[in-house]
């Protein structure tokens, strides 16, 4: 029976892994679609490393069942797995050249020779290293190695793809090239990728869906838009960019919002929420700094949160510059301004007094 | 071979030179100059005096009188064949008791490597804990093993395994055991040193890949570990080839080694040049073993470049 395209590639099912005694992945379920990119983000020990090794098959989880494509493999070794991983230190045979690194899978499978041959030239192709082929590994720079390792795991055209920290490795400027790299080998191969960053940058730009793990627990899953401008919680919110966290309490609610009484700004603001919370229930207000408008003259428009405050630091980075305001009470608020039009002189600087506002549909209520 | 060694600047390099210069001296003096001698002693004739051959320079009423040297001691170990006989029974010997070392001690070192830190230490302190006692009595400690009236005979017969003593001394079969136990942990060593090195990610990637546990040891961690098989069987080879002690106590009136051999063309004929000559052979069958292996890495880096 084969299963429809659109059910999960990877199913894992209250999966727990812990270390004598220590919990490092803590009752963790998660659907990986077929097709995506999919990231781990979280900061380190978070267990998303402990997680990928899991989907390897290089530990076996204290409880719950890992499904791929349908089949059960929680207690199944590495190599019985449709799975191939690239490491974090590449683990690239020092031993063997470029081509019997490629190779090795494939022979290990009884792939004929002749075969072998054409499909590890075929694939060194695909990362542009045919010319290297008979160089062995600590003879290449460390992006090349890192393609004889890309090219090593997908050349048994596994159905899942498991990269540790992929891009850590790399000085900036390659690292770009290689995220755009990489998307497009995911693109052209449609292999189902799934890696763990530590950088939300990466995880931002490369992933098609993003789980943020904090202590062993998946924190939110969903597209890095979601992630980004629906966090549901306060550490999603701070971990992911820039965020300005303020505590309140609500203090009323109408159609479809709440207001909050913010002891922080001295102010009350509005903030999109379906559900009716009980009135003096502490929760939190998150903004991002560029939904912030800063501005010398009271702003109009309607359904926006305003609040005034000074001016206290000023970075100017050219394209924007960003803020830090003080408000009345000494809270701090970051703002990012896009510097839009042409001007050698900024129309807010130091010491100003300002108005910051930003819509009502753009705060963020959170309530963990 | 390394990076950091190229980088280093001029200043650090004169450093270098004057730490290295001094064991350099060492050596020299006290390895080099005895083998000079050795050399020169091999190529006089023997005479009952003291000492007993005569000098190489010869100095008369008039001074110096020319060079006096024969290689008639070399002409003699090859005259019959009882000397190359006992060289290659040397090297056979040598040989099997490094293959046992190996095959023992490879799965020792391995085990040991892959341990926890802590227990790591432990057991290394457990393979260096003989040389504690002096290898002399270690030796001698056999004897009273495997005697016909040792402990092992004494066991075996009183649980009723067996009626007579098995002859366990005085034979090959002792000084492989001797060699296997004395320099088991030589080849331990740098066998530890090499596999504890080892990166496993490259053991998780080669069973990502699809090898078994045991194409994993034989595709990998076999091939990376063959500079410690090699320095570890350097370092039993080389002085088993030449082991005296061993085959002196636990060896039979059969068991031809040259470090016995030379114990008694020196001691028991006296014949010091003879001694001198079956030495000078010795060394140079060992160097041969050590110019394959720095030819063999040189190769190796060059290779690899």
């Amino acid at each position: 029976m084969s299963e429809p395209p659109t059910s999960p590639l990877v199913e894992i099912r209250d999966v727990s892994k812990h270390f004598d005694g220590v919990v490092a992945v803590d009752r963790v379920s998660l659907d990986i679609l077929r097709n995506e990119l999919f990231a781990i983000l979280g900061s380190s020990g978070c267990g998303k490393t402990t997680l990928l090794r899991m989907l390897a098959g290089f530990e076996q989880p204290t409880s719950g069942r890992i499904i791929i494509d349908g089949v059960d493999v929680t207690d199944a070794p590495p190599y019985e797995r449709p799975v191939n991983m690239m490491f974090q230190s590449y683990a690239l045979f020092p031993h063997m050249t470029v081509a019997e690194n490629v190779g090795y899978g494939l022979k290990k499978e009884r792939v004929p020779a002749a075969q072998i041959k054409q499909r590890v030239r075929d694939m060194l192709a695909l990362v542009k290293l045919d010319s290297l082929a008979d160089r062995k590994p600590e003879k290449l720079s460390g992006g090349q190695q890192q393609r004889v390792a890309l090219a090593r795991a997908l050349v048994k055209r596994p159905k899942l793809l498991l990269l540790d920290e992929p891009l850590a490795a790399l000085d900036k400027k390659l690292r770009e090239h290689t995220q755009f790299e990489l998307s497009n080998l995911q693109y052209q191969l449609g292999t189902t990728f799934v890696f763990v960053t530590h950088d939300q940058d990466e995880a931002m730009t490369l992933a098609s869906r993003i789980a943020v793990m904090a202590d062993g627990r998946i924190a939110q899953v969903g597209t890095p838009g979601e992630v980004y401008e629906y966090p549901t919680n306060r550490y999603v919110a701070n971990f992911v960019g820039n965020i300005n966290l303020i505590e309140g309490r609500v203090s009323g609610a109408s159609a479809g919002r709440l207001s909050l009484h913010c002891e922080a700004l001295n102010a009350e603001l509005a903030v999109p929420c379906d559900e009716s919370l009980a009135s003096g229930e502490a929760v939190c207000v998150a903004v991002r700094p560029e939904k912030i408008t800063i501005s010398r003259t009271a702003p109009n428009g309607e359904d926006r949160n305003v609040v005034k405050g000074t001016v206290w630091d000023l970075g100017y980075f050219g394209d924007q510059s960003r803020y830090r305001v003080r408000l009345q009470n000494g809270a701090e608020l970051q703002v990012s301004a896009q510097n839009l039009r042409r001007s050698a002189k900024l129309t807010v600087e130091w010491d100003d007094e300002v108005y910051l506002s930003w819509e009502v549909a753009s705060t963020i209520l959170l309530r963990t | 071979m390394s990076p950091e060694t190229s980088k280093a600047g001029p200043q650090s390099e004169r450093w270098l030179r004057r730490t290295v210069t001094l064991p350099y001296v060492w050596l020299l003096l006290f390895f080099l100059a005895p083998f000079l001698i050795i050399l020169k002693i091999s190529f006089a004739d023997p005479v009952v005096a003291q000492p007993p051959f005569t000098a190489l320079l010869q100095w008369g009423q008039q001074g110096f009188e020319g060079i006096k040297a024969t290689i008639e001691n070399y002409l003699f170990l090859f005259e019959d064949g009882y000397y190359a006989i006992i060289y290659l029974a040397s090297l056979k010997m040598a040989a099997i008791g490094t293959l046992l070392c190996l095959l023992l001690g490879y799965p020792m070192a391995y085990f040991i490597a892959r341990q926890p830190p802590r227990r790591r230490q432990i057991l290394l302190l457990a393979v260096i804990l003989p040389f504690w006692i002096s290898f002399l009595l270690r030796v001698y400690a056999w004897i009273g093993l495997l005697s016909n009236k040792g402990v092992i005979n004494n066991f075996l017969i009183s649980v009723g395994l067996i009626d007579h003593p098995l002859t366990m001394l005085y034979n090959d079969f002792a000084v492989y055991l001797g060699i296997l136990y004395s320099y088991l942990p030589f080849m331990i060593l740098p066998l530890y040193a090499n596999l504890e090195r080892q990166n496993l990610d490259l053991m998780e990637a080669a069973a990502d890949l699809g090898a078994r546990r045991w194409q994993v040891f034989l595709d990998v961690t076999l091939p990376l570990s063959k500079p410690g098989i090699i320095g570890g069987c350097l370092l039993v080879f080389i002085p088993a080839v030449g082991e005296f002690t061993i085959p002196a106590l636990l060896g039979g009136a059969d068991t031809l080694m040259i470090g016995r051999v030379l114990w008694d063309e020196f001691f028991v004929s006296r014949d010091w040049p003879v001694a001198s000559a079956v030495s000078v052979i010795l060394l140079l069958l060992l160097i041969a073993p050590i110019l394959w292996f720095q030819h063999h890495q040189n190769r190796e880096q060059e290779a690899g470049r």
